[in-house]
């Protein structure tokens, strides 16, 4: 089957919004996609919206109003915080298919306030009582048992926040834009232990958006900033005898990782740079592990060497990731897939990973989900 | 088993009492593969099989798999405490806090062995003044 190639993908800077709409905050980043590879919503034959807190207003087609609405098939995805991943799976899909050749792909969010977690609860409240469901302690849950396994230790958790922080001040897109030394992070006020304040991702509104065009389409527009999509891979939890008490993030990502790189026809050591999950900085390490950038166990000494800072051997969110750029939900899947991409146009600047080819993104959607993709330049 | 007509409620649905109102925690067995799960599910979560459950009384000693220091929970909610997920010996994996060992992470061992103990619900009541029971893990003497 013909490739499908990304030629338009554009991201909001992520921040606060709350005089915008979706619409608005979605709309913007559907014309600068569409800016970016010269084509007009006229052009648009399908398109997708992946949203959480926007998921039950028809937001997509909310878009497709501040931008022109012509009458396309829109559908609206929602996928805790893979569903712009997965908004962008299916656009991918449906030119994949044959069935159309240029998609539309947009995540948009605007995040409420304050921690997130937590559920319906009934008769008296459950938290504090039965442990935590908040995302900050769930997520330090899944550390401590890396730990208990490995000796993980939180200075290794906190190292995370500290490269990601530093590489946001490369990324004028990003949230913060801050250098956050290592006693800072780990004196920042304990939220859960091993995750501190600045060792949360930040709640922020924001969109990014995707032209997906056909093999046929590209070649017709032009291939010089196009970026292929090597691998499109999407997975749900298997059975885990942990699993619904503790969410498993680690085999979902495992299952995905592995579909995008027998996909791809590659190995992790054949990838240049990596946007992945770090919704709290004690799950990037689990994910270099997951996604095998590094062995089983050695995640720890993988940060300790630097191998994930800019300059390192696998640069691991030099956007500044979910942890200093941002994490508006239903956006951050492709806000992921813009960072690679414009490392594999050139176009990063100060961050610029030189000599990127391939790069990876993967986020997880806790209930659970993971999308996995591999980005390639044309 | 029938929750008692008066006393206090299970917090959670997988806590049931004995005729003499004392608590256990039910799971349920697949009788194909022999996957456990708190609550029975339509088919075997692991194995698709629709051969159905036994409900068993899970046991009260088990090993301490991960955990957390919550210092900031939602608002209300008194802080610290120490939330942890337990797998118990014959199966099933539960969350509760973890009492009795403070909260300092040098003072929590990894993969301690923990007992489950009934509590009153941190004497939570709800809106009709029912009283709870809920759950808690504590290390085992040694
Ligand atoms: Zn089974």
């Amino acid at each position: 089957m013909a490739d499908v190639y990304i030629l338009g993908i554009d991201m909001t800077r992520f921040g606060r919004y709350p005089d915008r709409t979706f619409a608005q905050l979605g709309g913007e980043a559907a014309l600068m996609a569409l800016d970016d590879c010269g084509l007009g919503a006229r052009d648009v034959q399908i398109m997708y919206c992946g949203t959480v807190f926007g998921a039950y207003e028809m937001t997509g087609q909310a878009i497709m109003r501040e931008i022109g609405q012509t009458g396309i098939p829109v559908t609206n995805i929602v996928n805790a915080c893979a569903s712009g991943a997965s908004a962008f799976r299916e656009a991918w899909l449906a030119v994949k298919s044959g069935v159309y050749n240029v998609a539309l792909a947009v995540g948009v969010e605007k995040t409420p306030r304050g921690m997130l977690g937590g559920g319906a609860e009934t008769g008296i409240p459950l938290e504090g009582l039965f442990g935590s469901a908040s995302m900050p302690a769930v997520f330090a849950e899944s550390g401590t048992e890396h730990a208990a396994k490995y000796g993980t230790t939180f200075a290794q958790f906190a190292k995370v926040s500290v490269k990601n922080h530093h590489h946001s001040t490369m990324n004028p897109k990003s949230f913060y834009q801050m250098e956050t030394p290592l006693e800072q992070v780990m004196g920042a006020e304990m939220i859960a232990y091993p995750n501190t304040k600045l060792m949360c991702s930040v709640n922020v509104d924001g969109a990014a958006a995707a032209v997906l065009v056909s093999e046929r389409k590209a070649r017709e527009l032009g291939l010089s900033r196009a970026i292929r999509v090597r691998a499109s891979a999407l997975q749900s939890d298997p059975w885990n005898p942990s699993n619904p008490m503790m969410p498993d993030v680690n085999t979902v990502t495992r299952l995905a990782a592995k579909s995008a790189y027998e996909q791809a026809g590659i190995g992790p050591e054949d990838v240049s740079l990596v946007e992945l999950h770090d919704c709290f900085a004690t799950a990037e390490l689990l994910h270099y592990e997951n996604l095998g950038l590094c062995g089983e166990g050695q995640a720890g000494e993988f940060i300790d060497a630097g191998e994930t800072t800019l300059g390192g051997k696998v640069p691991v969110n030099v956007s500044g990731g979910l942890l200093s750029k941002g994490h508006p939900l239903g956006a951050t899947g492709i806000a992921n897939m813009y960072e690679v991409s414009l490392h594999l146009r050139g176009e990063a600047g100060a961050r610029q990973v030189e000599g990127a080819k391939i790069g990876l993104t993967h986020v997880v959607g806790l209930g659970t989900a993971s999308a996995v993709h591999v980005l390639e330049k044309a | 088993m029938a929750q008692p007509e008066t006393g206090p409620i299970a917090a959670k649905p997988h806590i049931k009492f004995d005729p003499d109102g004392k608590p256990f925690i039910e799971a349920h067995r697949c009788r194909a593969c022999g996957a456990v799960t708190a609550d029975a599910r339509l088919a075997c979560p692991a194995c698709a099989s629709r051969d159905g459950f036994d409900a068993f009384r899970v046991k009260q000693t088990g090993k301490l798999i991960a955990y957390s220091i919550v210092k900031r929970s939602y608002p209300g909610i008194a802080t610290p405490f120490v939330s942890a997920i337990a797998a118990f010996d014959g199966g099933l994996a539960l969350k509760a806090n973890l009492v009795g060992v403070g909260f300092e992470p040098e003072a929590i061992a990894p993969n301690i062995e923990v007992r489950l103990t009934f509590n009153e619900a941190l004497g939570r009541t709800d809106a009709e003044g029912r009283a709870y029971v809920g759950y808690q893990f504590e290390p085992q003497k040694s």
